[in-house]
């Protein structure tokens, strides 16, 4: 074990009655659903035998529209967001379909300390029984080809049909009067077109 | 913003580093515990570099807690069965500093080891007094104190006459995307532990301890509760600057 590692609490799964303490009713709302803008992201989280689980926790992390942190530890300063009630924050335990939804907009694209740009792009963390620590991934969005085409992390992903597994995509327009753009991203843990994890 | 703007803005930043927890985890292909099998990702992970969203994270303060939400026996009609306890202790990172202010979720069974759940099929009784999710946020010196009853071990299906040692769940934020943990505190002295498979998997016995609680007698309140310490250790950070080369 290296020293970095010394003392640090082990992982264990959230088990099957994750939903006795995580789930809040506002969780999956990273902004108020009326805001300007809002978008849904929506999609489920499936096992290596293609079946949806019923008992995960997805959450995201993300920036503000204008590419800023409300965080001490962002070098270019907290920034308190322009949108009312954006937290960046979104918690959504599956349903009995395994179906997972957020409430938020846009992130901006980031600038990284050696002079590239990320591209718009949520973090994601998916807990679930069966998962003794948890799987890291990102949600970028299929509308932002040049700037996905530049993203350092998408380009690391070695074997490039796989980057796919990272991008939402773009769900057609209802029609309905009120309705909200939607993207859908499917989370598949284990098997054929297994969602890119990362190691952070 | 516009890429020359982003090109601008990121001149000099520095940004911290949380090191990687090597050896500290369990391994998310953990056979002995039968529900992994299908739920592991199968191709390796990618490296994904610490830039501002991994360390930056929600900071989910007092705003959202109440001092009654860390009293577990509390809210309901009347006092709950079994043994009242206190849990407390200090959340840290791995270089010693303490993480303040930061947002505790605790979830577990009752005293006879059935959780207020709809899934939860196991034959033992409900208790109409203990719902068994409760929330704290930590001080400004990462100190975290909860009122709750001991949780009761129960059986689970992973094997023929599994039994799930006596815990509670516990997750954390920290300050970062990189710290947030969920994971599970036990009891010292539990005949459990060596037949778990979710306690074992995790590769590193010292590990392994670091889960368990310590029956405290100074924690201990004369004529009410039982009092447990159990420190909870993120990943700890270092600044690291980014040399910014010349005309970028």
């Amino acid at each position: 074990m290296s020293s970095a590692a010394a003392g640090i609490t082990p992982s264990q799964t959230v088990g099957p009655f994750l939903a006795l303490g995580l789930p809040w009713p506002h969780g999956p709302f990273v902004v108020p659903a009326e805001t300007p803008g809002a978008l849904e992201i929506s999609g489920v989280v499936l096992d290596g035998a293609g079946h949806p689980l019923p008992d995960a926790l997805v959450e995201t992390w993300q920036a503000d529209p204008d590419s800023r942190f409300d965080h001490p530890d962002d070098p270019r300063g907290a920034a308190r967001p322009a949108v009312a009630g954006f937290r960046g924050f979104g918690r959504s335990a599956t349903d009995g379909e395994g179906r997972y939804q957020i409430i938020t907009l846009r992130p901006g694209a980031l600038p990284t300390p050696d002079g590239a740009i990320e591209a718009p792009h949520l973090d994601v963390s998916v807990f679930a029984r069966g998962m003794l620590d948890r799987v890291v991934t990102r949600i970028y969005f299929d509308d932002e080809t040049d700037a996905n085409a530049a993203d350092p992390v998408l380009q690391s992903v070695p074997d490039a049909t796989r980057r796919a597994t990272l991008i939402a995509t773009a769900e057609a327009d209802t029609g309905e009067p009120g309705d909200i753009v939607r993207f859908r991203f499917d989370i598949r843990l284990q098997g054929g077109n297994e969602t890119v994890f990362f190691d952070v | 913003m516009t890429a020359s703007n982003l090109s601008a803005a990121n001149r000099g930043l520095v940004l911290p580093h949380y090191p990687p927890a090597v050896g500290v985890h369990p391994p998310l292909d953990s056979p002995a515990y039968a529900s992994s099998r299908l739920r592991h990702p199968k191709q390796p992970l990618v490296p994904l570099p610490q830039r501002l969203t991994e360390i930056t994270g929600p900071l989910l303060g007092p705003e959202r807690v109440t001092a009654a939400d860390a009293d577990l026996t509390a809210g309901h009609a009347g006092e709950p069965l079994g043994e009242r306890i206190v849990v407390t202790g200090r959340v840290l990172d791995s270089d010693g500093r303490p993480v303040p202010d930061a947002l505790i979720e605790i979830w577990q069974a009752n005293a006879s080891g059935r959780y207020a759940h709809a899934v939860d099929d196991h034959p033992a009784p409900l208790d109409p007094n203990f719902t068994g999710g409760g929330r704290c946020v930590t001080d400004s010196l990462g100190r975290y104190r909860f009122v709750t009853i001991k949780p009761g071990p129960y059986p689970w299906g992973n094997h023929y006459n599994a039994w799930r040692p006596a815990h509670i769940h516990f997750s954390l934020f920290g300050r970062a995307f990189t710290q947030r943990l969920i994971t599970q505190m036990f009891f010292p002295g539990d005949p459990l532990f060596s037949l778990d498979p979710i306690f074992n998997s995790i590769p590193d016995p010292a590990a392994r301890q670091r889960l368990i609680s310590s029956f405290d007698i100074d924690t201990t309140v004369p004529e009410w509760a039982l009092g447990y310490t159990w420190d909870i250790v993120l990943r700890g950070r270092t600044a690291t600057f980014f040399e910014q080369p010349e005309g970028r």
